[in-house]
């Protein structure tokens, strides 16, 4: 990157005008208006576009998924049909309750395939790998642009499966139900599976190319345990990336081959087993989900170090935790599978193992309190959502502990109690970090701010209402209330199978500690709808009007705050000299720049 | 300053050349060994059939790796990646095993499956004319 | 600037703008073919726990199921394999060494053992499927009774001379039983010892006499199941065509890649300085080489 010989003339300061920063800090020509027009996105080998490319693609992904989840809980607010049944008939629908188990499939398919899994990898992963890394970009910069096409297209594929028709059978596609076109007869099914297969196999590259990327592009004076903790998140996620999903490639082969094909391996009827395809899909699902929380966790950790001033506790405790993560994830798959008829030997060795991937995570959390512990802390949106992150996240840890024990589990399984717990890690937990990682890393990659105190109003709609919709559900989930249910009036139980025969005042008490449960939990979706739509209000008008970001705003020392905001295409005009991620020292607050300026470290290094 | 960042992990720009006697070696020991795999099949040893079976052939396979795939002379990390995978799925046969293993036969009534029951009938029709 | 102006002059035209050398570029490469070789044996993976499972719980549908196949094409295309895999493993070597004409013939060769490959595929799927033992609704029992009759007609004497009972159904039993479940429906029968006991199992079952070779048996003899027991061997027929239709699809992207990498040695794009591509296509060449050594013995060579 050239600097430019002269500062450009400042222009009469006017209350509104941002004021202009100098080159290094805020670059005029960068990675974004380097080259002009649409093909050169479209071609782009530069990891920084391909991570805004996905970002925008995940985020459209999520609003699509959650205009779902507010369809059901919209349904879900009022016994007897209600939305659904409006559109149902729309969609000519014969009943109302397929249009709600619609809804839920959609909100499940999307949010995980299209979102959370390739969420914070590759939208945030892409950009600051490599320049964490010192590096030019990653190790395979043609296979990532054919990892983001190999997203496009499962999106395409999705897209395709709402119209032709959509499909009912949850994002599990347990069998025999989907695998039989005569039961799940939503033409949905088929591209719906192969493009959770292509989203499969653009996850897989991009794990592909972290694994390389970080051990080879790595500087050597960057050992393994010098490097920024989100790169062991994102190499700790790779290992599962490429160890668990071409599992759920081959599933969703044979799924599609039983359908379209009738060959017999998961269909009863055809002579094949149902609880087969179920261990096929949580060998996969269950790793999947420590996919979407470690690069989570690795958000959390930079964040909370840099914005306490404070160098990260126990660092190679967060390391080698994460690992343990992935690697134990493996082993516990069956715990979805404890109600199906698994073997009892099996259902103890998932159990036990179980048990034990609670303790990796809480050395972490420990470790970032230990970090806040006595620093200063900025206490500024990127912190807000880290710090709610612990919170959320430890519930939802600790509500994971009823589930693992078989006993319990027997009467919480398919109840609101698992949907409460995971949507407190899945949502309380990676969307939290994603909204920190957007926040912090948004001065870098856009070169602008975003209005903070706004921004703070997002986020307390987004937190209150989060903890509003899914904290009800725990309690509604333990006295019984069965998940994917459209309708859980007093009428519908006594017409279903479980209603029949029992005592009538017992499913009445019931039902109206259900009612205002979901009622309560229905306001809080609303609230966090509020919250989302103010934080895309505060982003849009960030890159509209944002005042111009100097180069590292939060004063952290990873090497992606060494480079201007945002970077130039090469990333760095000289080579830097990594030192200590963790060490602040060698940044003090200019107030001009609003941001941290490079001084001499006073501290020696770790 | 020459050395601007030397990478981890690189290699000498040297790279190795395997010889043409051992491909051709690693290519009849190949050979043999297929031949050997069939000839044991001829012979009824019980259980031990695949055993050996898979035995041969996993020897095959590292003979493969090792010399073929270059995995001898490669970064020992590569060779670990392979191994890595192999246990990965030892994992999930063993567990899919000891699972299915312990089935327990239906209490629900016996008989043909549906399929069993289409094509006892397909036969018996097809037989009647 | 200049540091970065001066690495960029020392570079190989052949070494991309984010790597230090020519040597970390071939090393990332290499990881990163690895690293894909190791998802593709996952994935590969599941289909042999679907074999382990099917194989431990169901053995009366690999008992009767693999005569469906004849081991000498299983045989040849495996010789064809290693032999491809030879050449491959020749053509990166002279792609190392320079010399180009050899490598371009080697990586034909390479090409024409795959192609070979997939026509002797080609003639055993299309057999099964004409005979009426193709994968789910291409299995068709009448069909293949037909095939059965036929075959049995026309190596009537060869089983006489050979003195081999071979007992046949006297007419498709109304009730047949031995598929899939079959153990766990009826405990009675103990399908891994009594196979062959006539006394076993409830009454209605049909008497199942697999072929039992006795002794030195030649593995070119084409016993055929019978209707009755081909039944029961839906599922193996299932899983052979999902594996080895799994492989097939990885031989013809293996093809593809190789007349694509020879197609540019032609042009003269490899040389002992630029000679990854070779041999990363040749890492997944032996890849789909490795699956089917696996693959020859576990669907070819069941011993019953």
């Amino acid at each position: 990157m050239t600097t430019t010989p002269t500062q450009p003339t400042a222009p009469t300061p006017t209350p509104r005008a941002p004021q202009p920063l100098p080159a290094e800090e805020n670059a005029p020509i960068n990675y974004l208006n380097e080259t002009r027009g649409i093909w050169s996105w479209m071609t782009t080998l530069d990891h920084k576009r391909i991570g805004v490319m996905y970002l925008v693609g995940v985020i459209v992904s999520f609003f699509l998924g959650g205009v779902m989840a507010i369809l059901l809980r919209t349904e879900l607010f009022s016994a007897g049909p209600g939305v659904a049944k409006l559109i149902g008939d729309a969609l000519g629908h014969d009943k109302w309750q397929d249009t709600y188990n619609q809804m839920f499939t959609l909100h499940g398919a999307l949010m995980v395939f299209l979102f959370i899994i390739p969420g914070i990898p590759a939208a945030f992963g892409n950009f600051v790998l490599p320049i964490m890394l010192g590096a030019k970009d990653v190790a395979f910069p043609r296979l990532n642009l054919f990892s983001f096409y190999l997203w496009c297209g499962g999106a395409v594929f999705f897209i395709a499966a709402i119209a032709l028709g959509g499909l009912d059978t949850g994002w599990t596609f347990y069998t025999p139900y989907s695998t039989d076109p005569a039961s799940s007869t939503f033409g949905g099914v088929i591209p719906a599976v192969f493009g959770a297969f292509l989203l499969g196999f653009s996850s897989i590259l991009t794990g592909v190319n972290f694994i390389a990327s970080i051990h080879m592009l790595r500087p050597k004076v960057m050992g393994w345990f010098k490097m920024p903790l989100m790169l062991w998140a994102l190499y700790s996620t790779a290992i599962i990336q490429i160890l668990a999903t071409p599992v759920l490639g081959i599933t969703l082969l044979l799924l599609i081959a039983e359908r379209a094909g009738d060959i017999g391996v998961f269909d009863p009827s055809k002579g094949g087993d149902p609880i087969l395809y179920q261990h096929f899909f949580w060998f996969y699902s269950h790793p999947a989900v420590y996919i979407m929380i470690l690069p989570a966790m690795g958000v959390v950790s930079e964040v909370i170090s840099a914005m306490s001033r404070k160098h990260i506790f126990g660092y190679s405790f967060i390391a080698m935790s994460s690992l343990a993560i992935a690697l134990l994830g493996f082993l516990v798959w069956g715990h979805h599978m404890f109600t199906s008829g698994q073997s009892d030997t099996l259902n103890a060795i998932f159990s036990f193992i179980t048990f034990f991937i609670a303790v990796p995570s809480a050395i972490k959390v420990f470790n970032w309190l230990a970090t806040m512990y006595k620093g200063a802390i900025l206490l500024k949106s990127p912190m807000f959502y880290a710090m709610s992150f612990i919170w959320v996240f430890s519930i939802g840890g600790l509500t994971g502990l009823p589930l693992a024990a078989i006993s319990t589990d027997i009467h919480l399984h398919d109840t609101y109690f698992v949907v409460a717990h995971f949507h407190y890690v899945m949502v309380g937990g990676t969307v939290f970090a994603f909204l920190a990682a957007l926040h912090y890393w948004w001065p870098k990659m856009f070169g602008k701010h975003y209005d903070e105190k706004p921004s703070l109003v997002a986020w307390f709609f987004i937190f209150m209402g989060f903890n509003v919709t899914f904290f009800v559900q725990f309690i509604m989930g333990a006295h019984g209330m069965p998940r994917r249910y459209a309708d859980w009036s007093v009428e519908a139980w006594k017409a279903s199978q479980i209603g029949k025969g029992l005592d009538t005042s017992f499913i009445e008490s019931k039902v109206q500690l259900f009612e205002v449960c979901h009622k309560i939990s229905t306001i809080g979706s609303y609230g966090m709808l509020i919250g989302f739509l103010i934080l895309s209000y505060v982003l849009v008008r960030s890159l509209m009007a944002g005042k111009p970001a100097s180069r590292n705003p939060w004063g952290a020392n990873t090497l992606e705050w060494h480079c201007s905001s945002p970077p130039p295409h090469e990333n760095f005009a000289t080579q830097p000299q990594p030192n200590d991620p963790y060490n602040y020292s060698g940044w003090t607050y200019e107030p001009t720049l609003e941001g941290y300026k490079a001084c001499e470290p006073k501290e020696p290094e770790h | 300053m020459s050395d601007t960042a030397p990478h981890t992990e690189d290699h000498h720009d040297e790279p190795h050349v395997v010889s043409f006697g051992l491909l051709a070696a690693v290519f009849a020991v190949l050979l043999v060994l297929t031949a050997l795999t069939v000839g044991a099949w001829m012979v009824d040893l019980g259980p031990l059939n695949i055993a050996i079976a898979v035995g041969i052939a996993a020897v095959k396979a590292s003979v493969v790796a090792l010399y073929f795939m270059h995995l001898r002379w490669d970064n020992p990390f590569n060779g670990a990646v392979l191994c890595f995978s192999l246990v990965f799925v030892s994992l999930f046969i063993v567990f899919a095993l000891v699972d299915t293993s312990q089935y327990q036969p239906s209490r629900t009534e016996t008989g043909p499956t549906p399929f069993e029951q289409e094509s006892g009938e397909a036969l018996k029709n097809k037989t009647a004319e | 600037m200049s540091q970065a102006d001066a690495d960029h002059q020392h570079h190989d035209e052949h070494v991309a703008h984010h790597f230090e050398s020519a040597g970390q570029q071939v090393s990332s490469g290499k990881l990163g073919m690895w690293v894909f070789l190791a998802t593709e044996i996952l994935m590969f993976g599941g289909l042999f726990v679907l074999y382990a499972v099917y194989r431990h719980n169901n053995p009366e549908t690999f008992e009767y199921g693999h005569l469906l196949l004849e081991t000498k094409w299983g045989a040849i295309n495996t010789l064809v394999l290693i032999a491809s895999s030879f050449t491959m493993a020749w053509g990166v070597r002279t792609a190392q060494l320079n010399k180009r004409k050899a490598t371009s013939v080697l990586l034909t060769l390479t090409l024409l053992g795959g192609l070979g490959f997939m026509c002797i595929k080609y003639i055993e799927y299309s057999g099964k499927f004409s005979h009426g033992t193709g994968p789910g609704k291409f299995f068709d029992v009448v069909a293949y009774e037909k095939y059965y009759n036929k075959h049995q007609a026309d190596h009537a004497h060869d089983h006489d001379a050979k003195g081999e009972a071979h007992d046949e159904p006297a007419e498709p039993a109304p009730v047949l039983h031995g598929t899939t479940r079959a153990a766990a429906i009826a405990p009675a029968v103990n399908f891994h010892s009594d196979i062959a006991d006539p006394a076993a199992g409830p009454a209605g079952l049909v008497k199942l006499d697999p072929p039992k070779p006795k002794g030195f048996h030649i593995p070119w003899v084409h016993d055929k199941p019978t209707p009755a027991q081909v039944v029961q061997s839906r599922n193996f027929v299932d899983i052979y065509f999902a594996m080895t239709g799994l492989h097939g699809i990885h031989v013809l992207v293996g093809m593809g890649l190789i007349g694509w990498i020879l197609s540019r040695n032609m042009r003269g794009h490899f040389s002992s300085k630029n000679y990854m591509a070779v041999d990363l296509v040749g890492l997944y060449w032996h890849l789909v080489d490795l699956i089917w050594i696996f693959l020859f013995p576990l669907l070819y060579l069941i011993h019953t």
